[in-house]
């Protein structure tokens, strides 16, 4: 795996948050107890008239969020993924999505990434959820830089939104600036011919380097970085589908309703497939340290190239 | 508009009401009836809105957070013009755009309501907006009393004392009913006033069956006080239809062609006595 950026996806849109927030005053940050947790010691600092604090208060801080973003705030709340698509799920359900109103919730620290905090605090369920709800558009930024373009999209897009980002800095997979970040438009970083490894946030890595690792055995995979969950880049799918004719889908989440879901809804009805869908299983996660875990279930590297392998009849 | 034309407007707006319901086979009858005295004052005598440009930049918010009383409000701003008459004759048949619950593609209904304990929360966003814009408009939130039993809305009442929203007014439609019976006997709510106080609100006692109590306690808000307001609006359930009111299983109950005769008879004497 490559060197680890060493700025959290999590601190790149705080920092981006902060920057544009002194230009732009109807930005507003709204959090529940997680200053720390999401890394907003800085814009609390820097621009307190537009940090609202509610205490731990997943509920209010949503609907709270969504009456400042109907008198035109530009709203993100931030606090632990976990809890808000679990505790506060009606209000994102009503508040925003329904409702419309663009509230940009940043989910920190989910998937496994309090690891050993287990179930209560894992949110393995976020996309699946999310996607069934409509109006909501659902992000998983698999680095540092492209989380500051995704957050530098959201300050003025005005549908509602959820991003999901880790806890830990992440490998870069973008090595500079110099990269498209098209909202529901998936990145293709390798081509191939072969197979296709699909991943979305911090597995995106992972395929890099299976791919890389399949390479050298002479099987040539093609890569997608699904950053954009909903709404879904169906045509990039199609695409691999139809010219490389296997696809392995690695995602840190169940493997219910999430991305292999997603890919196969589109695969079996239009253009179907060999898939293998890589993920959590239906158990409550083993207690781990968050890379143990990916290892464990098989969606990390070494996992996506087994996968890969076996599909191919190349095990 | 004068106390003696909101009488009278409310009980014009009662019949409407009634037939809507009736004719639509759908309502949260007894919620609607106790609520529509207050929406009556607040949208002709206190709301600074405008039926011609419901998005106007500094109106005053209005939340039904007791959104299944959709009827009520319905009728109101079909009355002020929000919504044309063939949308509301149209309420109860397939693809309606007036649905049980209120949603914001409706105009001048600010944010989607019907799962309860949501609508306090999303206003303390608004009025705190309003204070980070330095704006004078206000936000007015009606939530239920059953409604009182969701947790969320607590949280947003000490969000509230704690940004000093005095530009937020709350109320509660005090009828002592929900869907399963009394209040006290679902879960026991006394003493709401204590409770409120404690939260560090305002709070204040009207008659939500008199239209000269709901004007009065309006018309003398302390905007500057550094509080919330709450007012606990004492109704009847089924206000005006003497065989609906105080009675439970009138919550979600829609009258055949006999009740529906009986009920205009019941609010033709009101009428009649304005």
């Amino acid at each position: 795996m490559k060197e680890i950026n060493n700025i959290p996806c999590r601190k790149s849109i705080t920092s981006t948050l902060v920057e544009l927030g002194q230009k732009d005053k109807d930005i507003v940050v709204v959090t529940s107890d997680a200053t720390g947790s999401a890394t907003l010691d800085d814009f609390a600092k820097t621009l307190p008239q537009q940090f609202v604090e509610v205490g731990i208060a997943e509920q209010n801080s949503v609907g709270v969020s969504a009456g400042l973003a109907s008198a035109g705030k530009k709203v993100f709340v931030f606090g632990p993924a976990c809890f808000y698509v679990a505790r506060s799920l009606e209000q994102v359900k009503v508040d925003m999505a329904y409702s419309q109103m663009p509230v940009k919730i940043i989910g920190v620290s989910g998937g496994v990434a309090y690891s050993q905090l287990g179930a209560t605090h894992h949110s393995l369920h976020d996309i699946a959820v999310l996607r069934t709800f409509p109006g909501i558009e659902v992000y998983l930024p698999c680095d540092a830089r492209q989380s500051r373009k995704l957050c530098q999209y959201l300050v003025d897009h005005n549908k509602p939104a959820y991003v999901r980002v880790g806890r830990n800095a992440v490998p870069d997979v973008y090595d500079d600036d110099n990269f498209e970040f098209i909202p529901g438009k998936a990145n293709t970083l390798r081509e191939g011919n072969d197979v296709t490894l699909i991943g979305c946030g911090e597995t995106v890595a992972h395929c890099v380097e299976a791919a890389e690792m399949l390479a050298k055995e002479g099987i040539s995979a093609r890569v997608l970085d699904m950053h954009t969950l909903k709404p879904f880049d169906r045509e990039a799918v199609l695409k691999a589908a139809r010219e490389t004719g296997a696809i392995v889908t690695a995602e840190e989440h169940s493997v219910f309703g999430g991305l292999g879901a997603s890919v196969a809804e589109v695969t079996v009805q239009e253009c179907p497939v060999r898939m293998r869908i890589l993920g959590v299983p239906d158990e409550n996660v083993i207690h781990a340290k968050p890379h143990e875990v990916f290892h464990h279930y098989g969606f990390d590297y070494e996992g996506i190239y087994r996968a890969a392998k076996e599909l191919l009849g190349k095990a | 508009m004068d106390n003696q034309t909101l009488k009278l407007k409310a009980e014009l707006l009662r019949r409407k009401l009634i037939t809507l319901i009736y004719q639509g086979g759908t309502g949260h009858t007894g919620g609607d009836l106790s609520v529509l005295n207050l929406l009556t004052v607040l949208y002709n005598h206190t709301l600074n809105v405008n039926p011609k440009d419901p998005k106007m930049t500094d109106r005053d918010r209005f939340i039904l957070s007791k959104g299944h009383c959709a009827e009520a409000l319905y009728t109101v701003l079909c009355d002020k013009g929000f919504i044309d008459l063939s949308e509301l004759d149209a309420y109860g048949t397939c693809g309606a755009h007036l649905g049980g619950h209120p949603d914001n593609t409706i105009p001048g209904v600010e944010i989607n309501t019907g799962a309860l304990g949501h609508g306090l929360g999303v206003g303390v966003g608004m009025a705190l907006g309003a204070k980070m814009n330095q704006k004078n408009w206000k936000t007015y939130v009606v939530m239920g009393d059953g409604e009182q039993a969701e947790g969320s809305i607590y949280e947003a009442a000490m969000a509230a004392n704690k940004y000093h929203l005095d530009n937020l007014v709350a109320f509660i439609d005090r009828n002592g009913l929900q869907i399963s019976g009394s209040t006290e006997d679902v879960m026991p709510l006394e003493s709401i006033h204590d409770r409120w106080t404690a939260f560090g609100w305002d709070v204040k006692c009207i008659n939500g069956d008199d239209i000269d109590s709901i004007v009065a306690a309006l018309d003398a808000i302390d905007w500057k006080g550094g509080k919330p307001h709450l007012f606990i609006s004492k109704s009847t359930k089924g206000l005006g239809v003497g065989f609906m009111e105080n009675v439970a299983k009138w919550h979600h109950g829609v009258p055949n062609a006999a009740q529906y005769e009986e009920a205009l008879r019941d609010i033709d004497a009101r009428i009649a006595c304005c």
